[in-house]
């Protein structure tokens, strides 16, 4: 099919019209993302939630708009959604957590006023990144949700840590993994969707039960009433509306840990979850170190000999951001970055850099950020089947005039 | 600028701001032989804006993986005929332009 009988079809796929990506969706953040993406992408409020982009209706996977990310924390109502089956109501009062499985001493079951009542109240902020987050700018491209650069968040999350629930219920010495369920459910005779963490992960104190982001409660697009709070680590790893933990002695082999969520072996280092690595591949775990450009907008104009300012974000697994680093020559010299605010190791930090255009005509700015791990952003797209961990050095071309 | 994409760049102007109260009875697929099957199956568990999304990007044998893990691992209803078909529409009408 040629481009132009493409294009035509792609613009018959809404029967209202409804969106033109171009406008609202912004031409310069859709650059990169497969025709067929731009086609079918909208903006569109679900309940409680302000106009996200729409990738897909059902399941619901919108993101959040890049401008949104200005906020040091992502509000509640601008917080991307992403699912694998549908979204499941709660009533909390209704709602339990059952602890238990094999390694386990006792088993229990809590209801959410038994949870606040029992255990020390626990925050963290952090950044909630899907592990697809940027798989729509793969080339060449991959199949799934065709994620642009939103679909992540920065959030405080209040909760308990998972750790006192586990070890009110009594974790043995046999403990590999704690497996946590949620109450969403497949459709069909699909896989339910179940994930894993390892003893070390489920036992950091930085990992909680989380009831609230931002003081308030979960919407239901992000988990409501509770949902793992695993800083550091993909959102994959957040299950949602969580119903159960399952302390285990075995690796737990669900779809979803043993088949999906994979990196190749060794492409990304050690994944810090050896009870799932195999001869060939890993699973995705730690966020790697990055950084966006927020504003202004690529494809913005700047007046010439007046100071402008680029302001974005540094974030990544929980080392931490070192600095962050600008070049207004396409890479011969970078300057240091002014950093904002550390609101916490796994939280992501905003950064500014001032310059005046000298020049009319186009101006091209780069950020890359150095995590304090000594990690530093990809040069080139470390290309894998999934198409995660998209972490390549950021460009934004602005207009001079 | 063809008189198609202005008709369109018009609609869309005028609809921004009801833009809001979109859902996936909007999404329409392209004509084409296979559609129905297509319509009745794949809609069964998702909107078919997963297929236009997907798309212009997979040639007819990543069309065939992902009909495959839909029967496989998903659970799709599918008899050998459907698949054939419901890959056939895909690959024909949201596949990989010819290089």
């Amino acid at each position: 099919m040629d481009r132009r009988k493409f294009l035509l079809k792609a613009s018959g796929t809404f029967a209202g019209g409804l969106l033109l990506p171009r406008l609202g969706l912004g031409a310069a953040t859709s650059e990169g993302l497969p025709a067929g993406t731009i086609a079918s992408s909208v903006l569109d409020a679900l309940p409680g939630k302000r106009p996200l982009i729409k990738r897909t209706f059902r399941p619901p996977n919108y993101e959040t708009p890049v401008e949104l990310f200005r906020e040091a924390y992502t509000p509640n109502d601008a917080f991307y959604v992403r699912w694998h089956s549908a979204v499941p109501e709660l009533a909390l009062a209704e709602w339990r957590l059952r602890v238990g499985g094999p390694a386990v001493r006792q088993p229990r079951e809590y209801s959410y006023e038994e949870i606040v009542r029992k255990f020390r109240r626990a925050e963290v902020a952090a950044v909630n990144q899907c592990s697809g987050n940027r798989r729509g700018l793969f080339a060449p491209h991959v199949p799934g949700v065709q994620w642009g650069y939103g679909a992540m968040g920065n959030a405080v999350w209040g909760g308990v840590r998972l750790k006192d629930l586990l070890e009110d219920a009594g974790v043995t010495a046999g403990a590999l993994e704690v497996v946590a369920n949620g109450a969403d459910a497949p459709m069909l005779t699909g896989p339910d969707f179940v994930k894993s963490l390892p003893m070390w992960k489920a036992l950091d104190p930085d990992t909680l039960l989380a009831f609230e982001m931002n003081g308030a409660p979960l919407p239901s697009g992000n988990g409501f009433p509770a949902r793992i709070v695993a800083p550091g680590w993909t959102a994959t790893y957040w299950i949602k509306a969580v119903t159960e933990l399952t302390v285990s002695d075995k690796a737990f082999d669900g779809f979803w840990m043993k088949t999906a969520y994979r990196v190749p072996k060794g492409m990304f280092g050690d994944s810090g979850f050896a009870s799932q690595d195999t001869e060939q591949n890993s699973p995705i775990t730690s966020i790697k170190v990055n950084s966006l450009i927020v504003t202004p907008a690529p494809g913005a104009t700047l007046a010439l000999g007046r100071r402008a300012e680029v302001m974005g974000i540094a974030w990544d697994g929980g080392s931490g951001i070192r600095r962050v680093e600008v070049s207004l020559d396409g890479g011969a010299r970078w300057r240091e970055a002014k950093l904002g605010r550390d609101l916490g190791r796994y939280s992501w930090r905003q950064w500014r850099h001032d310059f005046k255009p000298q020049a009319a005509g186009p101006v091209t700015v780069l950020a890359r950020a150095v995590a304090r791990d000594g990690a530093a952003q990809s040069e080139k797209l470390v290309h894998n089947p999934a198409g995660y961990h998209h972490n390549v050095v950021q460009r934004a071309d602005y207009h001079v005039a | 600028m063809s008189l198609d994409v202005r008709a369109v760049l018009a609609v869309s102007l005028l609809s921004v701001g009801a833009a809001a109260q979109a859902d996936e009875s909007s999404v329409t697929l392209a004509a084409g032989e296979g559609v129905e099957r297509v319509q009745a199956y794949c809609a069964m568990c998702h909107s078919l804006d997963y297929i236009v999304m997907n798309s212009p990007f997979q040639d007819r044998a990543g069309w065939d993986k992902t009909v495959t893990k839909m029967v496989k691992v998903m659970g799709a209803p599918l008899t050998p005929e459907d698949s054939e078909a419901i890959a056939g529409y895909l690959a024909a009408n949201y596949g990989k332009p010819p290089q």
